[in-house]
């Protein structure tokens, strides 16, 4: 071989290794695009909920919900598919912790998509994160009504709705079928929500019912386990209604100790959260009081979507823990399927291809999707839009706790804030007409 | 009438909730305060100690009622469970924390620290998350109406007599103990001076692991006093250690009346507050213990000690 040939053929090698690299090139960078626009191996949720400490009463039963709720889903196929793998995370201990996790959640882990979180602290910390490091977040339990009142989010979205409602609704439900009252008094445990709530109630019964005198206000710290002092107060005093936001063990607790001394038989309680101690408080909470439910969960709601659907959930959840399901089970099957609906709506969107985490995020707003009782909307704020329900204890044989009568599902759009105002000032501006758009009650067929 | 006179029938109704609240707040510090007059640690763990004492006396109670048996059966078992908590998780604990003793107090603090998180994560996978209460001993003692004007207020004989009485009990035995009896006298040598006990022949081992068991037993009992009327959820055992640490800083720590008289004090401190000022109910313990470590900063009873270098 001359070395002219030697040349060429050196040429010619070169050309040929150019353009196998640029061949390779080009087939690694199409295997790319097709892989971002196929289906990834799996979703994975980071999940952060109570697994210790007072509020696990709630966190427990959200992850025996989500286990089951992601069994089920991936027996059908996953989305699109696609299998779920939640990764849960303990909100116990503390919101440095819950940030912590967050982040190696979304670095280490890659999560697609967080569910965050019981405690409001931990959604409020977490929310600037998610939209710095555009996760696309629901907020699956906390109330605070403060996250998409005072600031903008693309990437947060919460599944439920918050404090405004779930106040308003059993507040308006004692106005219309109980208003012959004229003291009140509030036992709320010692924190944001017990004060929130109780400035809220005032502000709504100063509103549409002047003139009602507050005979005590009493705020004991978180976890106490004597209210002798407070029930002593209580019955001295004699309100006609005694207002309680509280919730777990400290609920459950005072009811007892009330219940004991006959308080119960004296006022009128009203309970937003009373829902969740109903099956553990038993017979102690007499017929008569005003129950509320942080949504319309309640196992026995006397007009859901999908009746079957509610019936198999609490089937299936009895059978795997031995009690009915309480709100946040509810709260925690809204969220999957919220991010279920909404993978399919970006999907739809994209004719089939994967969406981007900005492409889901936006497929959030607006979104309508079916939950275990009614359907919830998703704002263009962020916030969610969810029926509230009301109702009475009633004892029932069938049940060895009292179940709720004269129900009334109070419209997500009646009882929640409008977008871009202030919950605080909104409720000074609520009109006496709202009382005649309170639906009729109802009870349930359970 | 002045604001006594306004007032008069109220104070009366504060002071027998603060007392019964006061009862309930010694049985929780009295053995934390034994402990620590014996053993010079902090026990954290008296927190969970509590919290498996709650839980073993509902969980006996119920199993009782289950069976069958009669329900006044209810009110015996809970001195029984208390004991077997005590004598299950005493001497273990304290094995542990003498093999620490000597450490730096930092260490043995952490230690019980260590043991409290472990207990708890005990209680969790032994009860699980959901409140529990067994209420039969309140239920069974049933109410007594207290005149109040033309009303009557009704108090439960559980929170008016037992738990007072119990509390009043324990006092006065734990004193006589202490006071007159042999392994009573010993225990307050080994309190007083560790090492001239050791030399005066007194076996100071011996002497730590009764008295720690002790205290495990009274700190369960005041969980197991706890139960008829509160919900034991998890975290129940950190909300009361914090409670204890008050009573016991405030009294001067090994001081066993010192713990009756600020338990009575902040008892009737957090009954009037609720009543007349419901803001500060939560503060009450912590301003007391305030208020008198500013005075007296080696507690209410505690003798000034000289230091030995």
């Amino acid at each position: 071989m001359s070395t002219k040939d030697e040349m060429r053929s050196d040429i010619l090698t070169r050309r040929a290794a150019l353009a196998a690299l640029g061949v390779g090139a080009l087939a690694l960078s199409g295997r790319r695009v097709q892989a971002q626009a196929g289906k990834p191996d799996e979703i994975k949720v980071g999940i952060a909920t109570y697994l210790s400490g007072p509020a696990s009463v709630f966190g427990v039963p959200a992850r025996q919900a989500a286990e089951l709720l992601i069994e089920e889903l991936n027996a059908a196929g996953g989305i699109a598919g696609v299998k779920l793998r939640p990764i849960f995370f303990d909100e116990g201990p503390g919101v440095d912790h819950f940030v912590a996790e967050y982040r190696r959640l979304v670095q280490s882990e890659k999560v697609d998509l967080m569910f965050a979180a019981i405690s409001s602290a931990d959604c409020l910390a977490c929310a600037p994160i998610a939209e710095e490091m555009k996760r696309p977040t629901l907020l699956w339990d906390c109330s605070t009504q403060r996250i998409f009142e005072e600031a903008h989010y693309d990437y947060v979205f919460r599944t439920i709705g918050n404090s405004t409602p779930e106040v308003l609704a059993p507040v308006l439900y004692l106005l219309k079928y109980k208003p012959n009252f004229s003291t009140v008094a509030v036992v709320n445990q010692d924190y944001v929500w017990g004060r929130d709530s109780w400035t809220m109630f005032k502000t709504i019964v100063e509103r549409l019912k002047p003139g009602v005198r507050v005979v005590a206000e009493m705020f004991p710290r978180f976890g106490a386990t004597d209210y002798s002092s407070e029930v002593t107060r209580l019955l001295a005093t004699k309100p006609d209604v005694v207002f309680n936001a509280s919730w777990g063990g400290d609920l459950d607790t005072f009811i007892r100790q009330a219940a004991d001394r006959k308080l119960l038989e004296r006022s009128l309680f009203v309970l937003p959260l009373g829902e969740s101690s109903l099956e553990r408080v038993g017979k102690s909470l007499p017929p008569g009081h005003i129950i509320g439910a942080r949504g319309d969960h309640w196992f026995l709601h006397p007009s859901p979507e999908d009746a079957k659907r509610l019936a198999a959930f609490t089937e299936n959840f009895r059978k795997r823990t031995g009690v009915y399901p309480i709100y946040p089970c509810f709260h925690m099957a809204q969220a999957v399927f919220a991010m279920k609906a909404a993978y399919e709506k970006a999907l739809v969107t994209k004719g089939g291809v994967w969406p981007t985490d900005a492409e889901l995020a936006a497929a959030f707003k607006g979104l309508q999707f079916p939950s275990l009782t009614s359907p919830v909307k998703i704002r263009e704020d962020g916030q969610g839009l969810a029926n509230m329900l009301v109702g009475t204890t009633v004892a029932d044989p069938k049940y060895s706790f009292p179940i709720l009568a004269d129900m009334v599902v109070f419209p997500g759009e009646m009882v929640t804030t409008p977008v871009g105002k202030s919950s605080f000032e909104w409720l000074k501006t609520l009109e006496p007409d709202i009382l005649s758009r309170v639906p009729q009650p109802v009870t349930s067929r359970g | 009438m002045g604001w006594l006179g306004d007032n008069g029938m109220l104070l009366g109704l504060a002071m027998l909730d603060g007392l019964s609240y006061a009862a309930a707040v010694f049985m929780v510090a009295v053995g934390l305060n034994l402990v620590f007059g014996v053993m010079h640690v902090l026990n954290v763990a008296h927190g969970s100690l509590y919290a498996i004492g709650g839980y073993a006396a509902a969980s006996l109670s119920l199993f009782l009622i289950a069976r069958g048996m009669p329900p006044w059966l209810s009110i015996p078992s809970l001195v029984v469970s208390s004991a077997i908590v005590g004598a299950i998780l005493g001497p273990p604990i304290e094995r542990l924390l003498r093999s620490v003793s000597g450490q730096e107090e930092v260490l043995q603090l952490l230690v019980t620290f260590a043991l409290f998180m472990i207990l708890e994560d005990l209680q969790k996978l032994v009860w699980g998350v959901q409140p529990v209460v067994s209420d039969a001993p309140v239920k069974l003692l049933g109410t007594i109406d207290v005149p109040f004007g033309r009303d009557a207020i009704p108090f439960t004989s559980y929170q008016l007599f037992l738990l007072p009485g119990v509390a009043l009990v324990t006092l006065i035995g734990l004193a006589w103990f202490l006071r007159r009896t042999l392994a009573g006298r010993m225990i307050v040598a080994v309190t007083v001076d560790r090492e001239a006990a050791r030399a005066m022949g007194i076996n100071a081992g011996k002497v730590m692991l009764l008295t720690f068991t002790a205290g495990a037993a009274l700190a369960a009992l005041g969980g197991a006093l706890a139960s008829p009327t509160t919900s034991l959820v998890p975290g129940i055992g950190a909300s009361t250690i914090v409670l204890s640490f008050a009573v016991v800083a405030t009294a001067g720590l090994g001081q066993i009346e010192g713990a009756a008289l600020t338990a009575l004090m902040i008892g009737l401190g957090r009954s009037l507050a609720v009543y007349f000022a419901p803001e500060f109910e939560v503060v009450v313990p912590y301003f007391i213990m305030v208020s008198v470590l500013l005075v007296r900063p080696q507690g209410l009873f505690a003798v000034p000690e000289t230091r030995r270098i």
